[in-house]
């Protein structure tokens, strides 16, 4: 026993205190119970993982049956392997940057203890995520994370926007989870369980083709599932309305953790889905459209957190085009550098924002390399990671998802090139936009403290050298390693479009800035689709929300409810009118009439049961 | 006398009490049926303690002779199906006297009187081992509430009771004339009694009269449910019913008609219950889908909880007639989670109602300013509702959909549609009422919760999340009378509800573990 339950505990328990006593403690006190209990499940996963190491077997931990009927028992158990430990790293590490970085960006908000009893919570549920050995345990923190999601979303719930983001948030994840419970009910009739380590064995000793017809079904709704959480095509829409959050929620939960709960599910499933290729293909092609859609968006927009939004959309492509490509180790890989270079442009993004009061339009920004210094240079090692410039971490994850593509099929390659030559452009972009030419806004700029400026550095470190954490070399007892495969060519012409990417943003953002706005206004159709971002929404809007919404009350209630069916009813009612006539009459209000009509009812009825009794 | 019956009868020796306090003391009369109410709960939980496995029959059993010809019985008896819905009644009614505290004006005394009589009817439905005396608690149960909606309702009060009471009777009428009907065929009410005669081939139903019967049952129990499309009296009902008749009205009374189908659909008539089993499932499923998207376009918190309860009891027909000891036990258990969790939604939507005397969705928003705690019990609540998992919904819901795959795997997808769409209803009324700017009524009218709502509110949370994590505390009992019903409904089995997809292995309507034995085709 590892008390790995300690972990989840640790957090949730920050969450009762803060929800419980928050609202009339100090901040001192909210701060040292929600990074305290961060910092302590932290410490406790380092302690666990050198205790259990090498830890080339899963380690498993029964506590209690959860639930059980007939023949189905599910357990609440934990379980980590490499993968979890991996992911268990980040979670807690970053979750603790976070923390730490919002009690400096949150200083001043109102709401400060249910800021942080959520994330509290959002923490308890992603551990639960990562540590569960079974579906449905996953699904309990899948669901949970989801719920802080909506939670923190909808934290300016004053606000429309806020609120309605937070809606759209779960419902278009539910339209997942719908796919995953499925996913779940159907593990359950072709295996008899959902523990993962007995799931995996059976799956993998049938015979392909008696379970692929099976396993296909499954991995298609697992993929829906990840599709939802992870805003994949054709569910992705969520994530950039999710900005509304306030900016270390969109690094925490956005861009770092809970939206690469898709894929860790995924690369959980390997076995499962390796034995279902079409649904593998499926993966791969759903995670390269996506990197492509979301780039392409990515490279317009005006909004520094909308550009890190898409961003984050398209990295998840790249990792699902990992997973598709069969390199599920790459897939995790490319997970962790994202967790680190991602959630620090959020975070210089917060900074930035913070710094210019409020400010989050990119037009109104410029100059601010010298105003706000270390904010700048941080995000600078972000943005080298991110664009694949080597030898930083990006450039590694990215590389390993691009040859295994290549080997998949050579035309996503290219594919894949390409959208990492835009990926750079928006990312500097964004850069040069934020931090070069002269200052265009108004707001007084002045540098953050060191309370949110300590992570940056850290995660700065972290992005820079995080490519030498050799991932896929850690996940060998998981995903064990097949031939690699290396082109220094590949790597060439990927890492030259990355170039490429920065130096268009140099071009059009630095050197000839009018350059850029001459070249909206050439290709106005196609800059009005990206901007308006393919009008997905709108799309949506129109065909899917609105009419179910005018059926629903033309159709269903007032037609068939309350004409149809109650129509019928208040016919018959009426032709019975008499009989409402007498009861009325009847109701005359005192107990005692009521009594005797009580009695008389009961004596008729006993009177017609003795006589048919008596016909026997 | 043993502890059931004091259970029983303790609320009608109060109800009887109560109604000799002097009228110009309703203080006291309050008072009285609070600590009444309580300390039937408290005996309760007694009934709870004993669970060693009654192997064929009841925990708590009486059986007396009551009417010599008819031979009516007074057979009472507890077992795992009946345990938890009569501690959900006892639980309930304090709750319900709690809630209504300040609001009631008229008549107070007949007000609290007629809680515990509908106490003491609802109780003894669940605990009538006889059918007639089954019938006769049915029935009495049914008066208190006609009064409570009838008199203490908001203007359409009497249609809408008149209207609860015509569509109950129309069932109850058909009932009695099968229980009749069996009664003249095998001279007994008695159904443990049914049972034996049934299994030994005593008692030989032919095929179209076993039909007959078991339709007869149906209706009654479907009206009660409701089941699509004998729903429309429910949201009346509730919009008209002052907020403790909604509460008992959604918690307890709509479960008589799921337990009456569990307790004698099931294993009287298992053959026809087989038969009609796959349209029975299909109106449960329409009533998922459309209760949840009828829910979605109401402009009337009542309402739209009311059709809610469609959509949820929509799942407990179907996990009841999946024949499955996952979709039984799931049936069962949603049975106690929609009683808790809707329960509290009416009880809530009732403060609202207290604070700003409007239940028209448009009325509120901004909620959450004034209010916070109403707002995050609110939210708990509503989470509860849409089934997150660690708190209850989802485990009734997980077992429901997991007992219907097994038979037809499209039954559970279709069903789980309605999980998505509890989403939308539900979190756009908590956005509606909760989030954006308080508008000046509701911030001069909207305050937090009280100590008194606290502690009508406070069991029913803590129940949300204890049956959501620690489910063994409640499902052993409820499977193991489950096992039982399951056993008895194979009786003289012709029919089976046949697995219709081919992605579903092994026997369709047993619970046995389904190796993958043959290719199953992608959908």
């Amino acid at each position: 026993m590892q008390h790995l339950w300690l972990i989840p505990t640790l957090p949730l328990a920050g969450f009762l205190v803060n929800g419980l006593a928050g609202r009339r403690a100090s901040k001192t006190f909210v701060n040292a119970v929600a990074i305290g209990s961060v910092f302590l499940a932290f410490l406790w996963t380092v302690k666990t993982l050198f205790a259990l190491a090498p830890l080339e077997t899963p380690h498993i931990e029964r506590y209690f049956t959860w639930i059980a009927s007939g023949d189905l028992r599910i357990g609440f158990d934990f379980a980590v392997d490499r993968l979890s430990a991996v992911m268990l790293m980040v979670v807690t590490g970053v979750g603790l940057l976070i923390h730490i970085y919002a009690a400096g960006y949150m200083a001043h908000e109102g709401g400060y203890y249910r800021f942080f009893a959520f994330l509290n919570l959002f923490m308890f549920f992603m551990l639960v995520l990562v540590l569960a050995a079974n579906y449905l345990l996953l699904f309990v923190g899948w669901e949970g994370v989801g719920l802080c999601s909506y939670l923190l979303i909808g934290f300016y719930f004053l606000r429309k926007s806020a609120a309605d983001a937070g809606k759209k948030a779960f419902i278009v994840n539910r339209i997942g989870d719908f796919g995953f419970s499925l996913a779940v009910f159907l593990i359950f009739v072709a295996f008899g369980t959902l523990d993962f380590g007995q799931v995996f064995a059976k799956a993998a000793s049938l015979p392909v083709e008696h379970t692929a017809g099976l396993l296909t079904a499954v991995c298609l709704l697992l993929m829906l599932g990840a599709a939802g959480k992870s805003a994949q095509v054709p569910l992705y829409v969520w994530l950039p309305d999710a900005m509304e959050g306030p900016t270390p929620v969109s690094a925490l939960i956005h861009a770092a953790t809970m939206v690469t709960a898709g894929v860790y599910m995924v690369a959980r499933s390997a076995t499962l889905f390796t034995r279902a290729p079409l649904a593998l293909d499926v993966v791969a092609l759903i995670g390269l459209f996506t990197a492509v859609l979301a780039a392409s968006i990515g490279l317009v927009q005006n909004d520094i957190k909308k550009v890190f939004a898409y961003s984050t959309v398209s990295q998840l492509g790249y990792m699902f085009l990992g997973l598709g490509a069969g390199a599920f180790s790459a897939g995790i890989f490319h997970l962790v550098t994202h967790a680190f270079f991602k959630a620090l442009l959020f975070l210089g993004a917060g900074s930035v924002i913070h710094a210019l009061s409020g400010e989050q339009d990119l037009r109104q920004m410029g100059g601010l390399r010298s105003k706000i210094p270390v904010t700048f240079w941080t995000m600078l090692c972000a943005a080298v990671a991110i664009a694949g410039v080597p030898p930083f971490s990006g450039f590694y994850s990215k590389d390993e998802i691009l040859l295994a593509a290549h080997h998949h099929a050579p035309w996503m390659y290219w594919v894949g090139v390409i959208t990492a030559g835009m990926t750079a452009f928006y990312v500097f972009r964004a850069m040069f936009m934020a931090f070069f030419g002269s200052y265009r806004g108004r707001a007084h700029a002045h540098e953050s403290p060191l309370v949110m400026t300590a992570p940056l550095m850290a995660l700065a470190a972290l992005s820079l050298a995080g490519g030498k954490i050799d991932v896929p070399r850690i996940l060998e007892p998981v995903f064990p390693r097949g031939e690699a495969h290396h082109s220094p060519a590949l790597v060439a012409i990927s890492v030259g479009a990355g170039f490429a990417g920065i130096a268009l943003a140099w071009l059009l953002y630095v050197v000839r800035p009018a350059l850029a706005g001459a070249l909206a206004e050439r290709t106005g159709f196609l800059y009005r689709l990206l901007y308006g971002k393919y009008f997905l929404d709108e799309i949506y809007d129109a065909l899917v929300v609105r009419p179910i919404e005018r059926v629903s009350r033309v159709l269903l209630w007032r037609g068939m409810d309350v004409g149809l069916i109650d129509g019928a009813v208040n016919g018959a009612g009426n032709r019975a009118q008499g009989i409402g006539g007498v009861l009325r009459k009847l109701q005359s209000g005192y107990i005692r009439s009521y009594a005797v009509w009580v009695l008389a009812g009961a004596v008729l009825m006993l009177v017609t049961v003795a006589l048919a009794g008596g016909g026997r | 006398m043993n502890l059931l019956t004091l259970v029983l009868f303790l609320p009608l020796a109060g109800f009887l009490a109560a109604l000799l306090v002097p009228r110009d003391r309703p203080g006291l009369v309050r008072g009285f049926v609070l600590v009444v109410s309580l300390a039937v709960f408290v005996l309760s939980i007694g009934l709870a303690l004993p669970q060693a496995p009654a192997a064929q029959g009841y925990w708590f059993e009486t059986n007396a002779p009551w009417i010599q010809s008819p031979a009516i019985r007074f057979h009472t008896g507890l077992d795992g199906l009946s345990l938890w819905l009569v501690l959900l009644s006892t639980l309930l009614t304090p709750i319900g006297i709690l809630i209504s505290w300040n609001h009631i004006d008229r008549r107070v005394k007949e007000f609290y009187a007629f809680l515990l009589l509908l106490e003491f009817g609802l109780v003894g439905v669940f605990v009538a081992l006889d059918l007639f005396l089954f019938y006769v608690f049915w029935e009495v149960s049914l008066v208190p509430m006609y009064f409570l909606i009838g008199i203490w309702g908001h203007q359409r009060r009497i249609y809408a009771a008149v209207k609860f009471f015509l569509f109950t009777m129309t069932g109850s009428v058909l009932m009695l004339a099968a229980m009749l009907y069996i009664y003249g065929v095998t001279g007994t009410f008695d159904y443990p009694t049914l049972l034996t005669m049934l299994a030994s081939g005593r008692w030989h139903v032919e095929s179209g009269e076993q039909m007959l019967l078991f339709l007869a049952f149906f209706v009654a129990f479907a009206i009660k449910v409701p089941l699509f499309p004998l729903h429309t009296w429910l949201p009346d009902a509730h919009v008209e019913a002052p907020t403790a008749g909604s509460v008992m009205l959604a918690s307890v009374m709509l479960k008589m008609g799921t337990y009456g189908l569990v307790r004698f659909c099931l294993p009287l008539f298992p053959n026809s219950a087989r038969h009609a089993a796959g349209w029975i499932v299909t109106l449960a499923i329409i009533g998922i889908i459309y209760g949840a998207l009828v829910a979605m376009v109401q402009p009337n918190m009542k309402k739209l909880v009311a059709y809610s309860s469609v959509s949820h009891l929509g799942f407990v027909v179907l996990g009841v007639f999946s024949f499955t000891q996952a979709g039984l036990d799931g049936a069962v258990y949603q049975m106690l989670n929609h009683g808790i969790s809707t329960g509290a939604l009416f009880m809530l939507v009732g403060y609202l109602y207290e604070r700003r005397h409007s239940l028209e969705i448009a009325d509120y928003g901004g909620v959450a300013t004034p209010a916070p705690w109403l707002s995050t019990v609110f939210l708990i609540t509503t989470l509860a509702s849409i089934g997150l998992p660690t708190l209850n919904n989802f485990v009734g819901e997980f077992l429901v959909l997991q007992g219907s795959a097994q038979v037809n795997f499209r039954w559970t997808v279709f069903a789980a549609i309605g999980v998505i769409l509890s989403a939308v209803y539900m979190l756009w009324l908590y956005q509606r009422v909760f989030f954006g700017e308080a508008g000046e009524p509701v911030r001069h009218h909207v305050y937090d919760l009280s100590r008194r709502e606290w502690a009508a509110i406070l069991p029913l949370l803590v129940l949300m999340v204890w049956m959501g994590t620690l489910t063994q505390t409640f499902l052993p009992a409820i499977s193991a009378s489950n096992a039982r019903t399951l056993e008895r409904s194979n009786v003289n089995v012709e029919f089976q509800v046949k697995a219709r997809t081919p992605l579903v292995a092994g026997q369709a309507g047993q619970a046995e573990a389904r190796p993958a034995k043959e290719p199953p085709d992608a959908r």
